[in-house]
């Protein structure tokens, strides 16, 4: 029987959206067909929600910062040093740090769909995987920029890093002014989320 | 200000967790993941602008089932009889109550 909406009541449970009892139905049937581990999918939600996030990346660029050898070792080959901090890729992509300085502002998009370095960054943010951004990085990334509030000098170059499966960008923002004698743990707090895309700039003390 | 929530649904974090754990578990390679969503992706973009929500998970759920279609992993009636025994389930117990297939 067709279910009744103009019933108020609920009677019976609120029916999930269409998408919802589709993987709710992949899910079932790679149960059962001992494909996957229910247990292991609470896991890996618990490790995205609680565990990575971008104070993971935040922990890299304030340590470069700090520390001219580990970001000379980090500009030089990320993964490694990374791995070593426990911050490695599960899709065994490969991690590359670019540095922004005077002369060049790094900014990331994935044009294919949304590769983005989730050990160090998380989750992307919804419009990380819009259509806009997306083509729009690309195309006219000072217009981008200047969306998100970031307007740079003329000649400031602005480089765009395509990420793809196997290759993931993280950007080593411009270390603030006003910022000298800070410790590690004071400069996390200046490094966005947005910063590391290369959306923004690190905050101001 | 609150925090942006990492997943806007709990159906896109179960989606994620899911390929994720099929890649792990050798299912498929990453990179192969990667070019099928992407075309998906350009598929769905040709109508419309994707607002990288609702509309990319949904792109991202179409991409899946035809993979795993494809592989044999699952096959198109079985995913589609169980999507209908599941509703059936929801439409039957009472609400507040939890929710069980046959």
């Amino acid at each position: 029987m067709p279910h009744d909406h103009s019933d108020h009541d609920h009677p019976h449970s609120l029916l999930p959206s269409d998408p919802a009892l589709r993987v709710k139905a992949l899910e079932t049937i790679l149960t059962q067909k001992g494909l996957i581990d229910p247990a292991a999918l609470d896991e890996i939600i618990d490790t995205y929600e609680n565990k990575i996030g971008p104070k993971n990346g935040a922990h890299v660029v304030a340590r470069a910062w700090s520390d001219p050898a580990f970001k000379a070792a980090l500009l030089e080959d990320a993964d490694p040093v990374l791995a070593e901090m426990g911050y490695y890729g599960r899709q065994g992509e490969h991690m590359v740090v670019v540095e922004n300085t005077d002369a060049v502002h790094n900014m990331v998009v994935c044009t294919l769909c949304s590769c983005y370095p989730w050990p160090l960054l998380g989750i992307p943010p919804g419009w990380y995987k819009s259509d806009a951004y997306r083509a729009r990085a690309v195309r006219e990334p000072r217009k981008v920029l200047a969306d998100f509030g970031v307007t740079l000098p003329e000649e400031q170059a602005v480089r765009v890093w395509d990420s793809t499966a196997e290759v993931r960008y993280l950007v080593l923002p411009q270390r603030p002014e006003g910022t000298e004698g800070m410790d590690e743990a004071a400069l996390m707090s200046l490094v966005t989320r947005d910063s590391m895309i290369g959306c923004g700039l690190a905050a101001a003390p | 200000m609150r925090p942006e929530p990492t997943f806007e649904a709990p159906w896109h974090a179960q989606l994620f967790a899911l390929t994720v754990h099929l890649n792990e578990a050798g299912q498929f390679a990453w990179p192969d993941w990667a070019e099928r969503f992407g075309a998906t992706l350009k598929q769905h973009g040709l109508e419309k602008d994707l607002n990288g929500g609702d509309d990319y998970f949904t792109a991202w759920l179409e991409t899946l089932e035809t993979f795993l279609t494809e592989t044999g992993a699952a096959e198109a009636q079985a995913l589609s009889d169980m999507r209908a025994a599941w509703e059936a389930a929801y439409l039957r117990t009472p609400h507040g109550q939890p929710v069980y297939l046959d």
